[in-house]
């Protein structure tokens, strides 16, 4: 357990170095919703590119760290529909409120953004209210 | 320039997603669930990430990006009702899968079928978000 807890740690720390290069390099917010969200609906056509670029090293990065640090389960569910209706929850709230974790979380709160302290409210108040319901009432996850 | 700014950021990104054990989805769900056996790696993982953040918003003042432009202001107005009703969808999401998009991308190659049908959905409902986002302004006029 305290393992995890270092390695969150150390995680964390790569993961605000990550958006720290490119806020100072770029002048870029990372987010990832965002990021992903501008490609995906073409409101960022001419950030394309790095944004390509930006997506190819989240994706490869892991695959190298694997042989060192091991092989990783997301022990995700295996229910499809629970799945899918996430996945499309995540897809719709992170745009319709501009930012997800990383964006309103590490980028919002660490500039004290209202709207990146107000966000992180919400999502984990929603966020640990479906798990009361679904995994402690409705035993579905 | 730009390129090598966002592949250097991206890769230390994906690290930081797969080293903190974010991408293990009961790890996530584990700190959501404070009745349950609650996990506060999350915890730490947030504040570790706020460190370098913080310390870079302070170095912005007075300065410009190193490739040029200028540095993002906060959005206006701060506090509507896309951004209460959006993060709350979002939040029931993270909740239900464990799965948010940085991770979800982070985990793709390994993580097999779930990991595809959950991003799959995920860049569908980004597709979706316009229009949900014009029709929710029409639901209510905004004040």
């Amino acid at each position: 357990m305290q393992i995890d807890w270092i390695m969150g740690l150390i995680g964390g720390l790569l993961i605000g170095s990550a958006g720290a290069v490119l806020l100072l390099g770029n002048g870029k917010i990372m987010g990832a919703s965002g990021i992903i969200g501008g490609l995906v609906d073409g409101s960022a056509r001419s950030e394309a590119r790095e944004r390509l670029v930006f997506l190819a090293g989240v994706l490869v990065m892991p695959l190298l760290l694997i042989p060192f640090a091991g092989t990783p389960d997301t022990n995700a569910t295996s229910n499809l529909a629970v799945l899918a209706a996430a996945g499309l929850l995540v897809g719709t709230g992170t745009r319709i409120a501009n930012g997800c974790t990383s964006g309103h979380g590490v980028c919002g709160i660490s500039r004290l953004s209202l709207r990146g302290i107000v966000a992180t409210v919400f999502y984990i108040l929603a966020g640990g209210l479906t798990i009361v319901l679904f995994r402690h009432i409705f035993g579905v996850i | 320039m730009r390129l090598v700014i966002s592949l250097l950021s991206g890769a230390l990104f994906g690290a930081g997603l797969y080293l903190s054990g974010m991408t293990d989805t009961t790890k996530v769900q584990g700190w959501l669930d404070v009745f349950g056996q609650w996990d506060p790696t999350l915890a730490f993982v947030m504040g570790g990430a706020i460190l370098p953040m913080a310390v870079a918003w302070q170095l912005t003042r007075g300065r410009r990006p190193l490739s040029g432009g200028t540095f993002p202001t906060p959005a206006r107005p701060e506090i509507d009702r896309r951004l209460v009703i959006g993060s709350t969808l979002f939040g029931m999401g993270w909740g239900l899968a464990g799965l948010c998009p940085g991770p979800a991308i982070a985990s793709l190659t390994f993580g097999g079928l779930p990991g595809l049908v959950f991003a799959a959905f995920m860049i569908g409902g980004m597709l979706l978000a316009p229009g949900l986002k014009a029709r929710l302004d029409r639901a209510v006029p905004a004040e």
